[in-house]
């Protein structure tokens, strides 16, 4: 199905089958009495990647997590880190450090020790641990705060010692669990960038985990997508996004109108697929690995498919007909509700790129929707 | 929005509703009552807050008072046995005596201070043995399963069902040299003559430790029960080993806990009266046995008077420290 898959320029190790994986998990399984929370799962994780575990809740990303920092240990399976297996090795011992979604604080201290708490385990000679201190202070832009209890921060300043805390052993893993879950939308924006001019300063490995899909998209070099204890999907964030290669990826990433239907016709290089429900013939421009007659899902993203009231050019094939149901307006752009002829509710999403539009489309205006052959994703499973 | 001024509570009463209300209110008695009480500027919040306080002046400061104008009497062969403070006399003076002598003799006198002493030192051995016994429990307590948790608190309280004094009486039963524990010695051929242990310090720490021990473990339990454990695997992911994340980090934050368990064995063991009475010897000498002696064997109301009010200038000045302790473990969160 992916043989359109666009070419990059970034250095992607995981394109590479010879390249050394730096972290790697094969067929790691979690049970919890009767019930399993990571499913024979294989990952490998390259140095200086930041890497996003993504799932809804009780998916299985944070225990997948806590088995890297060591706070469980795996019902069956191995974790590699830099070629050294972690079986038994308890969290103190490990090249890992953490970022708790709580921050988990201590509250008895100030920031200073805070940042400190790591080295000084290490019996780190004095003048060391302050200079890396004072420098990873710096870093945080936390330096005025040094002095301060962490009661004594705002939520974004506690996750900036929570992250200082964390990196200042320089580990060869750093986890982060939820780390912007707890900040408002506009922080949380620019913690991002923060985030990742801080991982590309200093080279050290993230494996995030976030239930945020926007988030991860925005952080992460891949993305693992979560579901059941199963890692359904791994891919750079494009690929996730307009390459799914099951139902619940595309679900779960973005919003998708999925239409049920059957192969009609087949070439080399196209595919027309019934579908009852959008009432017109689906094209798709390349070629599709399915039986004749085997059940097909397409999913078609809100912002490919076009609105307008006149009918396009060819309106033989991709085009359907309906009416404006609802809109919601974004701001930057509008959402559709279409409601089909056939009764199927679709939606749409059209920018705004005019600030006063003079003709705007308006509810039951009668619409045609038409799509670009190559817009539609063919989904088996 | 504003929240409307409480009203006095006179006003409120004298809009007082319904017909039976209204028709008591234009009483002329009634109704000039009312007036009066209106001017008074009292709110509902204020006679809650006033109730307490009011409690505490009524039990407490009075009666205190009254100990501290007898610690500064003479004793007397009479009836209050000791003398009056205040005096009218002649050409309309009034003439107060302060008698310091009953100080003076507490601190001349070295049985008081040697029973200040010992109780000072039962007190704060106690409590140190009670923190020492209950720090696990109440760790392992709050580390229990959820569900075993209500179970087990509930053994930790049973005790207080039955009366105090029943309880030291048992233990008199267990320590005689006749008693449960010898004879089970003696039957079982460890020993062949009993083990003397009634009358002794042993017997008052034991006591002391077995009754106040619920007091030191329930703010222990508190404490640690609310700590949050990601803290302990965030230590344990910086490289602290568990011992070490133990003494660096749970320790310091149930700090306030062990304050507030410390102060509530050792405040009351330091007065302690029935232990040191039942199951202590000759050697015992606490403060509390002093003082009953003083009252009811000497009838030496005013020596009484005053050793209370230095054993309670004693406990009040170690109630200011440990709230100061109190307030820098807050600040500390």
């Amino acid at each position: 199905m992916h043989d359109k898959k666009p070419e990059t320029l970034v250095i992607e190790p995981w394109r590479d089958p010879t390249a050394k994986p730096y972290i790697s998990l094969s067929h790691v399984t979690k049970r919890f009495g009767n019930f399993t929370a990571v499913n024979e799962v294989s990952l490998d994780v390259f140095r200086q990647e930041l890497f996003c575990l993504l799932g809804g809740s009780g998916c299985g990303k944070s225990t997948l997590l806590r088995m890297l920092a060591g706070f469980e240990e795996p019902t069956s399976g191995q974790i590699f880190i830099d070629g050294q297996d972690m079986a038994g090795i308890p969290p103190y011992r490990r090249p890992v450090n953490m970022m708790f979604q709580s921050y988990a604080l201590f509250p008895h201290m100030s920031v200073e020790d805070n940042v400190a708490f790591g080295l000084k385990q290490d019996a780190t000679p004095r003048r060391e641990i302050r200079e890396r201190v004072a420098a990873m202070l710096a870093l945080v832009k936390l330096s005025a705060f040094s002095r301060r209890k962490p009661h004594q921060l705002s939520g974004g300043q506690r996750q900036r010692v929570a992250l200082a805390r964390s990196l200042i052993k320089e580990p060869k893993l750093l986890l982060l669990d939820e780390p912007l879950g707890a900040l408002d939308r506009k922080l949380r924006e620019s913690t991002q960038y923060e985030l990742m001019n801080l991982q590309d300063k200093l080279g050290v490995t993230f494996i995030v985990v976030t239930h945020d899909q926007e988030e991860a998209m925005m952080l992460a070099s891949r993305i693992g997508v979560m579901n059941l204890g199963h890692i359904v999907q791994v891919g750079t964030p494009t690929e996730i996004y307009e390459f799914p290669t099951s139902r619940f990826v595309a679900d779960f990433i973005g919003s998708v109108n999925m239409f049920a239907g059957q192969v009609t016709a087949e070439g080399s290089h196209f595919v027309r697929i019934a579908a009852p429900d959008a009432g017109c013939t689906i094209f798709i421009d390349h070629g599709v690995a399915a039986p004749p007659n085997a059940q097909l899902w397409v999913a078609l993203r809100p912002e490919k498919i076009n609105i307008s009231r006149e009918p396009p050019a060819n309106p033989a094939e991709n085009c359907t007909q309906g009416v404006v149901d609802g809109i919601a307006y974004m701001g930057d752009m509008s959402v559709f509700h279409v409601k089909l002829d056939t009764g199927r509710m679709v939606n749409v999403t059209r920018a705004n790129l005019i600030r006063h539009a003079e003709d705007t489309l308006t509810w039951d205006d009668r619409v045609w929707l038409h799509w670009h052959p190559a817009s539609g994703v063919v989904l088996t499973i | 929005m504003m929240r409307p001024p409480p009203l006095p509570l006179g006003d409120r009463l004298a809009s007082g509703a319904g017909l039976g209300g209204r028709l008591l209110v234009n009483l002329a008695p009634v109704r000039v009552a009312l007036n009066l009480l209106a001017r008074i500027p009292l709110s509902g919040r204020d006679c809650v807050i006033a109730l307490p306080y009011l409690w505490l002046t009524l039990f407490f400061m009075l009666p205190f008072v009254i100990v501290l104008k007898i610690s500064f009497a003479d004793q007397l062969i009479a009836q209050p046995p000791y003398s009056a403070l205040f005096d009218w006399a002649t050409q309309g003076y009034l003439t107060i005596k302060l008698n310091l002598g009953n100080y003076l003799f507490l601190a001349s006198d070295p049985l008081y201070l040697n029973a200040y002493l010992k109780s000072v030192q039962i007190a704060f051995i106690s409590a140190l043995i009670c923190l020492f016994i209950a720090y696990p429990m109440a760790y392992a307590l709050a580390r229990a399963d959820a569900a075993w948790r209500g179970v087990l608190l509930m053994l930790v309280v049973l005790p207080f069902w039955t009366s105090f004094l029943l309880r030291v009486y048992a233990w008199i039963g267990l320590l005689n040299n006749n008693g449960i524990i010898n004879n089970l010695l003696m039957g079982l051929g460890i020993i062949d003559q009993p083990i003397v242990m009634m009358r002794t310090n042993f017997a008052v720490y034991l006591g002391i430790v077995y009754a106040y021990l619920p007091f030191m473990l329930l703010p222990l339990y508190s404490s640690l029960e609310k700590m949050d454990l990601t803290l302990l695997e965030a230590a344990e992911d910086l490289g602290c080993l568990p011992f070490k994340a133990f003494l660096t980090i749970t320790l310091p934050l149930s700090l306030p806990g062990i304050v507030a368990g410390f102060s509530l064995v050792f405040i009351p063991s330091l007065g302690e009266f029935v232990i040191p009475d039942l199951l202590g010897g000759s050697e015992t000498l606490m403060i509390g046995k002093v003082l009953w002696d003083e009252f009811f064997s000497n009838r030496a109301w005013p020596i009484a008077s005053a050793v209370a009010t230095a054993m309670l200038s004693l406990v009040l000045g170690i109630m200011v420290f440990q709230q100061w302790l109190e307030k820098r473990a807050e600040a500390g969160r």
